[in-house]
């Protein structure tokens, strides 16, 4: 049987990997990828507390529901406004929604 | 045989993640991001978690990496290099991360999570009824709340992606040109 903290070590370093890319990147679709990576790293977090800590409820398998939905979302909402924003900036790059500081 | 098949998973979700926050081609980085959710996928295959697993598959990689593809082929990016942040940046993030994820991995490793003794009972009859139990422990009111939270960000994106009919007071060019596109969209 695999340790627990095998697993949440797994969870851990996917969230960094996306935290990485959050403080890299400079393009917005780029930067929602990264978001997507820590949703899913948090997401496992859940399963595995759920399955191997508390089988006996629910609770942490109806967050995960919740969350990949909210996820969904929130990618459909976030695309929308980075379409919105190339039409009237012709850039997806974080920098050319700098009008928005002020 | 299950622990290697289980640190296989682990290694190929960690390798298609830093390949995709580390790509330059933000086409192939949405590809690698592909195969990691498909990885994490088979990790809750792998935890015989099979409900989750099959929504892993259809919302995330059915839904949003098709979403996030459509959204860099509207923009146009497909064919040109990313600009790479600069070596200062890299370093200190990198810096950043590896404390937070020392920190947090001894922390994880001290507490010594004793696992319970009880199977879990891996029933889709049990999730659908705990969702729409109105009772004790149901999660009727968060399954109502999260259907509102839907519709109201389908209505969002609507709006927001709508083209306002009228005259933009922008005095870019590029906002004409779009303006000018626009009968052509229309057409197809």
């Amino acid at each position: 049987m695999v340790p627990i903290s095998h697993m949440l070590f797994i969870s851990t370093a996917l969230f960094f990997i996306g935290m990485y890319g959050l403080f890299t990147r400079r393009n917005m679709i780029a930067v929602l990828m990264s978001i997507e990576l820590m949703l899913n790293s948090v997401n496992i977090n859940f399963v595995v507390f759920n399955k191997y800590l508390y089988p006996a409820s629910l609770d942490g398998l109806f967050f995960t529901i919740f969350i990949i939905t909210i996820a969904a979302a929130e990618v459909a909402v976030a695309i929308a406004i980075v379409i919105n924003l190339y039409r009237s900036h012709m850039s997806v790059d974080v920098n050319a929604a700098e009008e928005l500081k002020y | 045989m299950a622990q290697v098949i289980f640190y296989i998973i682990g290694a190929f979700i960690l390798g298609m993640a830093i390949l995709a926050v580390t790509a330059k081609q933000i086409f192939r980085s949405a590809i690698w991001l592909l195969f990691s959710l498909i990885g994490v996928a088979s990790l809750y295959f792998w935890m015989e978690m099979y409900f989750i697993a099959a929504v892993q598959i259809i919302v995330y990689v059915g839904g949003i990496i098709v979403l996030v593809i459509f959204a860099i082929f509207l923009t146009h990016q497909s064919d040109e290099d990313m600009p790479q942040p600069s070596l200062k940046r890299k370093i200190a993030s990198a810096l950043a991360i590896l404390l937070g994820l020392a920190f947090t991995t001894s922390l994880v490793f001290q507490y010594g999570f004793t696992p319970s003794p009880i199977p879990f009972d891996t029933e889709v009859n049990r999730i659908g009824r705990q969702m729409l139990n109105t009772g004790d422990g149901g999660f009727a009111l968060p399954f109502e709340a999260i259907s509102m939270l839907l519709l109201a960000a389908m209505v969002g994106c609507i709006v927001i992606a709508m083209r306002d009919s009228r005259p933009i007071q922008k005095t870019e060019s590029s906002s004409s040109n779009t303006l000018q596109n626009h009968p052509q969209e229309m057409n197809t």
